[in-house]
């Protein structure tokens, strides 16, 4: 087929994509959100004591962690998607783990060292580590669906950031049902979750993000 | 025409394709494919390749330009752009041979503006092309693209709807640019 040809069959193509890939990202962030906290809603609750705890500065980090991770993720995301993604300022990623590193310095000032392995530990592990992917999936899909759209620069990068939009979402999300508060135990399993979830998908869009 | 002139130019055609003008689309496309053409044939002299592989490479970045356009942001000028996903399909092409280069989109740009050096070779020859599509995807291409029909002109030919021809249409561009993908 001659070039010219090829223009004549690309112009006639009507249905080559045209809403902006901002757009798409933005809806199914919002739409993959509203997933996650109907999957929510079905297996977990919000945890008695939740409004109470508004005043504990420890149940509060958990939520200024996760979505101060978030936060700059997106808009990570959405230089990614593009084939010239400018500078990326990764630097505001760091904002959060800097946020949680002064929590966990306070903790173990505040509690006798005794108390550390139990706090690290906490009550449940297992219901964390499994719940905050099984919270991210609904949204990973969503957006992947949404990236396939995408022109990255490196497919496995877009792939790594999507993942972290979504896990730091769930994590929020599983935040709300989850009665261990400590920043020990933030640090530790929260962020096992959240990268094992990044890991995964950045393999995931190494794969599924070429074009 | 001078060189920012000509960027700007591109950015309203692009703008304009965008609410669906198809003249305005044809325009673009073949402007710019005479500066990729110069640019895809000067980088990969070095691998020794010819024309016709050359050109196969032109159509591979027009297809993706087509299939992405959606990843340009309509508030920035076009040729920026271009050179991205010009470079990136280069360095892939360069990666399937075994090669790893690295391309300043700058001289991507700069190299944009050149004019045509004439023809344009036909590209891996139409057989090849189209026999990875299926017979009724082949049946259309061929209509649109080689014998120059519009798509309700090829719909009433296939006695399809015109509906049925644009997503046939649609899909065998994405499998075009999906077999360059695949490619070695």
């Amino acid at each position: 087929m001659k070039t010219d040809q090829l223009i004549s069959a690309l112009s006639a193509d009507r249905l080559a994509p045209t809403r902006p890939i901002d757009r798409s990202i933005v809806i199914a962030l919002l739409g993959g959100s509203a997933l996650a906290a109907i999957v929510f809603a079905l297996l977990l609750n919000v945890r008695a004591n939740a409004v109470e705890s508004l005043g504990e500065w420890r149940f509060v980090m958990k939520f200024v962690v996760t979505l101060g991770l978030a936060l700059p993720a997106i808009s990570l995301l959405l230089r990614s998607a593009r084939p010239l993604p400018g500078r990326m300022p990764w630097g505001l990623l760091l904002i959060a783990p800097l946020i949680l590193g002064i929590g966990v310095a306070s903790e173990l000032l505040s509690m006798p060292s005794a108390a550390w392995s139990r706090r690290l530990m906490g009550h449940n592990t297992l219901y964390c580590l499994t719940l905050i992917p099984l919270l991210s999936i609904a949204p990973l899909v969503w957006v992947f669906a949404a990236m396939k759209r995408s022109a990255p620069e490196r497919p496995g990068v877009a792939g790594a950031v999507s993942g972290l939009v979504c896990s730091c979402i769930a994590a929020a999300l599983y935040a709300m049902h989850c009665s261990d508060d400590s920043p020990l135990f933030v640090a530790t399993w929260y962020v096992i979750a959240i990268g094992a979830v990044t890991l995964i998908a950045s393999c995931v869009g190494a794969r599924l993000l070429r074009w | 025409m001078d060189r920012l002139q000509r960027e700007h130019e591109w950015t309203l055609l692009m703008r304009a394709a965008l609410q669906g003008d198809e003249p305005a689309y044809r325009r673009l496309l073949s402007s710019l494919s005479q500066g990729l053409r110069v640019i895809v044939r000067s980088r990969l002299q070095r691998l020794g390749s010819t024309p016709a592989e050359a050109e196969d490479v032109v159509q591979e970045i027009l297809l993706a330009l087509h299939l992405k356009r959606n990843t340009w942001d309509p508030q920035t000028q076009l040729a920026p752009w271009v050179a991205a996903i010009t470079r990136n399909k280069l360095v892939d092409t360069f990666r399937r041979r075994g090669h790893r280069e690295e391309i300043q989109i700058e001289s991507v740009i700069d190299s944009l503006q050149s004019d045509s050096i004439g023809d344009d070779t036909d590209a891996a020859d139409v057989e090849r092309m189209l026999r990875e599509l299926s017979p009724q995807q082949r049946d259309i291409v061929q209509s649109i693209a080689l014998e120059g029909r519009g798509t309700q002109e090829t719909a009433a030919k296939l006695r399809m709807t015109e509906v049925a021809v644009r997503v046939a249409l649609h899909r065998s561009l994405k499998a075009l640019a999906a077999r360059f993908r695949s490619d070695g």
